[in-house]
């Protein structure tokens, strides 16, 4: 047969634009979640040397519930008397008893701390969700067995260490200080935590101020699991508070977690010293799409790229690369999924979308969806009902928009999607590498050998291949570029711990 | 071109549908929605027998626990049809008169479709004349697998054509098809053939129904009227044995296909023991009380 | 009697991207020996040149780093190899400058094994330092090791030769392109250096040496947006060192420091100092029919 014979036309669809429509005959009845059994004070002090203390200063700052605007309870302002005296509590466990343990003992502390964790899951979910706005099905699924799971993982390394450092010989730091964010507030404090903990260091952690409650909880837990007194403190506070412990003259090593700025700031106040850091920032993932991709599963992929936790993740998918051939069908398809997705109450087992974190982050998100269409962006945005109050946004896509688009190019941490098309598989790899940023990306294709292709020429320190935003404890987490330095997860987390 | 190329397979991810099917379960159904999606499930019922000792008699009794679920509640929906072997579709016909049942028969050589075409061509015509409404075919699943899909194809479009003006579900006995690309070529073929309906099991072969398969050929269903406007039914058969399973096969249907599949006409159940269990959980939502199969007649 | 030859001096420029230019500033220094000895003009590399040089470095990254491993390790080798030949050149350009013969005979020795030693883990440190992760979930989990990208580097001052070499060696080991600063009292080794890279296979753009003032440079080599990384092997002036790490912040460069004082020592040859510019990419792939 040649060539040249006129081949049959393949096969087009008539596309009748058909909708879906769901609108439902059948609504999902409001399930929520029972959150009377899990205690919240009226008054959180700081934990320092294993004891709940007044703030030097006597200043406390409130906590709202972000899907209700309602004051929850209210934490304690660290000032610089306040941080010292946890690094002094810190570095007296260090030198002390903390160095007594044997690496074996130790661990057995964190199983503790593990095994305790999953006892009171729900409670540490109920609260998550409360003070951070996430989705009750996240904290219960995602953030707490995680956070369990990580301090079992690093336990078993506390007496192994050797084995992950051929050649050398292993030693912590001394004092850790650890600043984490507020869209993962436990399971931050988890990643830092687990790993100082198991290669021996002691640590003074602050977590964010919007989103400090499970933190405190913690703590508690922490005196239940009987931890010799100093060994993790917690001090509770804003950024003063933060800058307080990064330049604090005791402090070893740093730990930050959060803003690619704020991180920027870290690293420059670290200037001229010897502590050691670690810096896990922002990110503008990209999601590659081939013709070749399971489309279904990758539109799900997406879903969960860039919706889950609000869109406050790092690692988000937020910018979404497809191939042109599919484009229709994926944004299509897109749209439909989105209609689905339910917003609002976070303490409903249902709800898919919780709240925006704080009034500042929502006014930042708001901002991005106006500059947007300034920029001259086509939004779409769901249909579903929001609540009146508390902050909430509707899952956001833009469409028609390009690399010079600020929507594109900067980090919104909120449920916005952009959308652009590309070609080739060298155009789409540019254009997802085309950022200051390189912690994740996504790539979605039926064909092995493409994915390891595109896998290696994207930069970022995560590659999600026909899946997106899954973490586990063995594995390593953390930026190229901006997005960091070092990693966090995994065998590798554990060198952020270690004298080198 | 009329159809796809068959020979060209549309990638699905295992562990992706999977992930779906999971998050889908994670759905909590309560208090009216909950009530509501009972009775809904149970008007999607195809209760079925399926046996060789199918007789009359049981056949009659299986009609009446369909026109009459659980006399204790006055306001229950039917079941939407009665599904029994060609040979027993007369009596069920006879039975449900003026009930607005339908009567669904297998039929093209039940269950393993190893008969020549005329065969099975006229085993559907029989059904259809006794007066069946519905018929549920199986697909040559050795043809496919050997990858004869013209072949599956023109069995398919044959059959509907002797159906007449019955309803026509195609089986695709997922459980023989082993990967969920072939599911989704199946359905691709099924639903170019003309099926009203696509179907997962006969109930014979284990597994039978799951929620990743019934998922994937939601989806192909999806993409079918995407493409051409048609809206083609769904029927998981097999293995749903209870309100739970029921009440989570509908949300999958919800949030896959949209309200205008949420009725008889484009979702069934293929089922026996479904029927009781959510009988007993609708009186236990309106009594409060964890129930007893004594309770509840067991034809 | 025979007129007494006059020898050939050689004109000493700097590398960048496979040819030998001098600065574009047109600026040179004076180099003495050890005795302050007039011994020739070496180049005084501008911020421009550095521009040049990153810009240069940056279009032979991709090239660099896709190459095998194997293939990388032979480059490594074949360093080595040309070293060892030019043996005597060295012998000339470190007498002068304070190496006594057998000091000399040393360093060259070490500079020579150092090659090898890197040579031979270009294909091994990705088996030693990567990791298959055992997630809970169905997917198939794997970290690997992928260079940082574009190293500018501050070679030790007092160890022109097998310092330079211990310092780039990893670098190019891991599939990094890197910009040096030679050692600013004795550039000459270096740019000697730079020839035998040149007959290396040693793709053009993968290192690249100025030679010029620390002082006048540090402040390019740090706010580059483009460079990745930046290393320094002496101790710095407290002050120098704090500007480089601020400026760093610019772009989140990784900072290296390495102040080594013996660079003979067995410890200064290691595959952390590979893993020091590299990152770790995990990989994630569902594992199903």
């Amino acid at each position: 047969m040649s060539n040249t014979e006129t081949k049959e036309a393949a096969y087009k669809p008539t596309s009748p634009n058909s909708k879906l429509d769901f609108a439902s005959v059948w609504e999902y009845a409001p399930a929520p979640q029972d959150s009377k059994f899990a205690e919240v004070k009226e008054q959180y002090d700081l934990f320092i040397g294993g004891k709940f203390v007044k703030p030097s200063k006597g200043r406390y700052f409130k906590s709202t519930n972000p899907a209700t605007e309602e004051v929850i309870t209210e934490f304690a302002e660290a000032t610089q008397k306040d941080v010292d005296k946890a690094v002094k509590a810190a570095r007296k466990a260090f030198e002390g008893e903390w160095s007594r343990i044997s690496a074996k003992e130790r661990g057995k502390y964190l199983y503790r701390i593990a095994r305790m964790l999953q006892e009171r899951a729900r409670e540490f979910a109920v609260l998550e969700s409360m003070d951070g706005g996430k989705p009750i099905r996240e904290s219960r699924d995602v953030d707490i067995p995680l956070v369990a799971a990580y301090f079992f993982y690093y336990a078993g390394w506390a007496d192994k260490l050797e084995y992950a450092f051929p050649g050398k010989k292993p030693e912590p730091y001394g004092v850790c200080g650890q600043i984490i964010p507020w869209n993962f507030p436990l399971l931050m404090l988890a990643w830092k935590i687990a790993p100082a903990l198991a290669t021996g260091n002691t640590v003074v952690l602050k977590p964010a101020e919007t989103t400090s409650l499970t933190a405190l909880k913690f703590a508690e837990l922490v005196k239940d699991c009987g931890l010799p007194d100093g060994v993790i403190n917690i001090v509770t506070g804003a950024g003063q508070t933060g800058s307080e412990i990064v330049n604090h003259k005791d402090v070893d090593k740093v730990a930050f977690t959060g803003s690619t700025n704020v991180g920027k700031i870290i690293q420059k106040s670290l200037a001229g010293t010897d502590k050691k850091y670690t810096l896990e920032l922002g990110g503008k993932g990209a999601m590659l799409i081939f013709e070749d991709a399971p489309i279904d599963q990758a539109v799900e992929g997406i879903i969960n790229a860039i919706y889950f936790n609000q869109g406050h993740v790092c690692c988000a998918g937020s910018r979404l690369l497809v191939q042109e051939g599919v484009a229709d069908k994926v944004i299509q398809k897109l749209k439909d999924r989105l209609e689905t997705l339910i917003v609002g109450d976070p303490l409903d087992k249902n709800t898919d979308i919780g709240a925006i974190n704080s009034k500042e982050q929502f006014e930042t998100v708001n901002k991005y969806l106006e500059l947007g269409v300034e920029e001259g962006a086509e939004v779409y945005q769901s249909k579903c009902n929001i609540p009146d109050n508390g902050y909430f946004i509707r899952p956001t896509l833009f469409t028609n928009v390009s690399q010079s688009n600020r929507v594109v190019q900067e980090e919104i941490f909120g449920p916005v999607l952009t959308v652009q098309t590309f070609r080739t598989a060298d155009e789409g790899i540019e254009k997802a590498n085309n950022t200051p940023y390189g912690l994740a990306n996504g790539v979605w294709t039926d064909k092995g050998s493409k994915i390891f292709k595109v896998g290696s020429k994207m930069r970022s320190g995560v590659i999600w291949a026909n899946t997106y935003n899954k973490f586990d404890p063995t594995s390593p987490f953390g930026g190229y570029k901006e997005s960091g330095v070092g990693r966090e997860g995994g065998m590798h987390g554990l060198a952020a711990y270690i004298k080198n | 071109m009329k159809y796809p190329d068959f020979n060209q397979t549309i990638p699905i991810d295992e562990v992706g549908v999977e992930e779906r099917v999971s998050r889908l379960n994670k759905r909590s159904i309560k208090k009216d929605s909950k009530i509501q999606a009972l009775k809904m499930a149970l008007s999607m019922i195809d209760h079925t027998t399926l046996e060789g000792s199918d007789s009359p008699g049981k056949v009659i009794q299986l009609c009446k626990k369909a026109r009459q679920p659980h006399p204790a509640i006055p306001d229950l929906p039917t079941v939407a049809a009665v599904c029994v072997y060609p040979r027993m579709v007369s009596v069920a016909k006879k039975e449900l008169k003026g009930s607005g049942i339908h009567v669904a028969s297998v039929a093209t050589a039940f269950p393993s479709g190893q008969a020549p075409l005329s065969q099975r061509l006229e085993d559907t015509k029989f059904a259809v004349e006794e007066g069946a409404d519905e018929i549920d075919m199986v697909i040559s699943r050795g043809a496919f697998l050997n990858g004869e899909f013209q072949l599956v194809f023109d069995e398919i479009a044959a059959v509907k054509e002797a159906c007449g003006d019955a309803h026509l579900k195609v089986i695709l006995e997922t459980g023989e098809l082993h990967t969920f690309e072939n599911v989704r070529k199946a359905s691709d073929i099924a639903m170019h053939a003309g099926a009203d309906f696509i179907k997962t099991s006969t109930g014979k072969v284990s597994p039978a129904a799951t929620q990743p398969v019934t998922l994937v050929m939601l989806e192909a269903i999806r993409d079918f009227y995407y493409d051409t406007g048609k809206m083609i039914g769904m029927k998981p058969a097999g293995g749903i044995r209870t309100a739970k399973q029921a009440i989570q096969y509908l949300v999958i249907v919800k949030e896959t296909l949209g309200a205008a599949w949420l009725n008889k006409d484009y979702f069934r159940f293929g089922a026996s023991s479904l029927t009781n269990d959510l009988l007993m959980q609708i009186v236990k939502q309106q009594t409060g009380h964890y129930q007893s199969l004594d309770y509840f007649s067991n034809d | 009697m025979a007129e007494e030859r006059i020898d050939v001096k050689k004109t000493y420029k700097m590398y960048i991207g496979g040819d030998f230019p001098r600065s574009e500033s047109g600026r040179t220094y004076k180099v003495f020996t050890s005795d302050d000895e007039f011994l020739a003009n070496a180049c005084q590399g501008s911020r421009k040149d550095f521009r040049d040089a990153v810009k240069i470095a940056r279009g032979a990254f991709s090239g660099w780093s896709s190459r095998s491993a194997y293939n990388r390790g032979q480059i490594l080798y074949r360093i080595a190899e040309m070293l060892e030949d030019r043996r005597d050149q060295f012998m000339r350009e470190l007498g002068p400058i304070g190496f006594k013969t057998a000091e000399a005979e040393a360093d060259i020795n070490a500079a020579i094994d150092r090659c090898i030693y890197y040579a031979g883990w270009t294909d091994k440190y990705q088996q030693v330092f990567g990791s298959v992760n055992p997630v809970a979930s169905s997917h198939f989990n794997f970290s690997m090791l992928e260079p940082t990208g574009v190293v500018a580097a501050f070679a030790p001052e007092k160890s022109p030769l097998l310092g330079l070499v211990s310092l780039i060696a990893p670098i190019i080991a891991g599939g990094n392109v890197c910009v040096i600063l030679a050692s600013e009292k004795y550039p000459l080794p270096a740019i000697t250096f730079a020839e035998v890279l040149n007959d290396s296979d040693v793709p053009a753009g993968v290192v690249n040496i100025l030679t010029g003032f620390r002082e006048e440079l540090a402040e390019h080599f740090s706010t580059h947006m483009d460079v990745n990384a930046m290393c320094y092997t002496d101790d710095l002036p407290k002050e120098m060192k704090k500007m480089i790490d601020e400026n760093a912040s610019l772009n989140v460069k990784r900072i290296v420091k390495r102040p080594v004082k013996d660079w003979y020592d067995e410890a200064v040859q290691s595959p952390y100092f590979v893993t020091d510019f590299q990152e770790t990419k995990t990989t994630w792939h569902p594992v199903g029919f």
